[in-house]
């Protein structure tokens, strides 16, 4: 069966080709034959036939009324309990719903369940999960592969249509790496976009949430739902939300795409430079001028990254102690190996090693020498972005260094697993908007993805470039 | 080598995580390869640079400093690990 899209769903549902029931009743049946993918850490069949009962009682209009939405389990709902994929917060039920899962409820829309991630977002595998890994739906019998992370289990729920659309958040590249694994659309918009109110923090001055979906026009829609000013979010920007997908415009006639030199890095599989060049060329065909850009400080934007976003994770994961919510340790003869003990059985690996790294350089003696320096180098990289757009109206480059890679490879070496947000980094630490979509194949067959990305706020501009692109493609 | 056992026992501490040696041993080697890896940061020219600490370039929103009454302490209970008589419990920390 051809994968509907949430536009042409819409449409159906309009005209009562199908019913709201028939529609959701289709997905269940496969989120429950797709239950080896591991796709879902918090899944109801009740849930979900219950958001029916009451949608179908619902004569108001609404814009995704009926429509199946995952949500990745790091965004705090209501409805369901909420993990962040960590033992620490195993049984926890918020008492409050987010503020994006808020508006697709607002909407109409049903949330069929919550999806797999790295624990609290940290990670490029899905493989850090306390819930086990999610397979990427692409993989071949006998040889799993990753979904890319950390929001691999909402990319897997698009790519295995279990769903016409789903949130993610990126850090550093959480929604565009995954995206590009699984072979569909993921949009991390600008910084400030969409509130983070409600959902478990990482980093927060790189934190942001996003969309999964099928096609460029999809995310259009969703993205204009789920964004919006919220005083409870300090850093929620008051801008005003176009509606993305009336103004979509595939006529790039007349406009600049930069091509940034330092991201033609050594050891790029030669499959991944072609669909750049291919990219390029089809730009190039409609009109498009291409200019050559250099953004000088690329290079340091990983270790960069890795200092910010353990050092304000290191801040954010404190509040979990075993007090006031979450997983407490057995083991608690005095307050200090309470705490000691919950956060030592209560946190996996990675997120140890984060919150271990984020406290040596925030330590006294250490702050100048790693966390002030990265966050110098953070805005020479912002500076190069405010340059480079000056001569340009948005970025073309490749989303991921590799396809999807089997599951558990790279899994001891962190600096190797740490090089996937290569491409991605730069732009989460200048709070730009950056789109992935599929674009080519590796000789595996495996989709290879291609990132737009705009300056601050003009997310048009990147749906316009990655309709366009997705068009010539199609 | 930038983090030895003691400097691995002062991070764990003041992060509250206990590690036993193996993991101990195990952090040693990875955050130093990482803080070996971040090392390349110091090839950066950042002299007169303003550090970059908020993307956002929206002014930061003020709201009408108004208290509000939600009485909501027993939503806050809910999750908590134990709870008594409408409080957060937690081991004895006096003698």
């Amino acid at each position: 069966m051809p994968k509907s899209s949430l536009k042409q769903t819409l449409q159906d549902l309009e005209s009562k080709k199908i019913s709201i029931r028939e529609l959701n009743q289709d997905y269940l049946k496969r989120i429950k034959e797709k239950e080896n993918l591991n796709v879902f850490i918090h899944f109801s069949e009740e849930n979900v036939l219950k958001q029916i009962d009451n949608l179908e009682k619902d004569n108001s209009t609404k814009k995704l009324k009926g429509i199946p939405i995952a949500i990745k389990d790091l965004f705090c709902t209501k409805s369901m309990p909420t993990t962040a994929a960590s033992k620490i917060l195993e049984n926890f039920n918020p008492t409050y719903e987010s503020f994006v899962t808020q508006k697709l409820l607002d909407e109409g829309s049903i949330f069929v369940g919550k999806t797999n991630l790295d624990e609290f977002a940290m990670g490029s595998a899905t493989n850090t999960s306390f819930f086990g890994n999610t397979i990427n739906p692409l993989s071949k019998e006998n040889e799993p592969l990753a979904p890319g992370g950390s929001s691999g289990g909402s990319a897997a729920a698009v790519a295995a249509d279990l769903c016409l659309g789903a949130t993610g958040t990126d850090t550093g590249g959480s929604i565009r790496q995954p995206a590009s694994f699984c072979g569909v659309v993921g949009i991390k918009p600008t910084y400030g976009l969409c509130s983070r109110w409600g959902i478990a923090a990482f980093a927060s001055s790189l934190d942001q949430a996003g969309i999964f979906s099928h096609n460029v026009e999809d995310a259009s829609i969703l993205l204009q739902s789920i964004a919006g000013f919220d005083q409870r979010d300090s850093t929620s920007a008051k801008v005003d939300i176009p509606n993305y997908f009336e103004n979509l415009d595939d006529d790039l006639n007349g406009k600049t795409v930069g091509i940034p030199k330092e991201y033609s890095i050594d050891g790029t599989p030669m499959e991944i430079s072609q669909i750049w060049e291919d990219a390029i060329k089809v730009l190039e065909k409609k009109g498009v001028k291409i200019k050559n850009i250099s953004l000088p400080h690329t290079n340091y934007a990983l270790p960069t990254y890795y200092i910010i976003a353990p050092a304000e994770a290191s801040s954010n994961l404190a509040r979990y102690d075993g007090v006031k919510y979450g997983f407490r340790s057995e083991e608690i003869d005095s307050l200090d190996e309470m705490y000691e003990n919950t956060r030592a059985q209560g946190f996996g690996r990675e997120v140890k090693r984060r919150i271990l790294i984020g406290t040596y350089v925030l330590s006294a003696g250490y702050y100048d020498a790693y966390y002030l320096k990265a966050q110098k180098v953070r805005k020479l990289i912002a500076d190069d972005f405010n340059k480079a757009f000056k001569e340009c109206d948005f970025i073309v480059t490749p989303t991921a260094p590799s396809a999807a890679f089997p599951l558990n490879e790279k899994q001891n070496d962190p600096i190797k697993m740490y090089l996937n947000d290569v491409f991605t980094v730069p732009a989460s630490l200048a709070g730009l908007p950056g789109i992935s979509i599929p674009f080519g194949k590796d000789k595996n067959n495996l989709p290879l993805g291609i990132q737009i990305l705009g300056k601050h706020f003009d997310e048009q501009q990147v749906f316009n470039a990655a309709v366009s692109l997705e068009r010539s493609y199609e | 080598m930038k983090i030895d056992k003691n400097t691995i026992n002062k991070i764990a501490r003041l992060s509250r995580i206990k590690l036993d040696d193996k993991e101990s041993e195990d952090y040693i080697k990875d955050l130093n390869s990482i803080l070996d890896w971040v090392e390349q940061l110091n090839e950066v020219n950042t002299e007169n640079v303003e550090p970059l600490s908020n993307i956002s370039s929206s002014i930061l929103p003020k709201r009408e400093d108004v208290s509000k009454d939600t009485n909501s302490s027993e939503e806050i209970l809910e999750n908590a690990p134990d709870k008594l008589e409408g409080f957060f419990a937690v081991p004895k920390v006096v003698e």
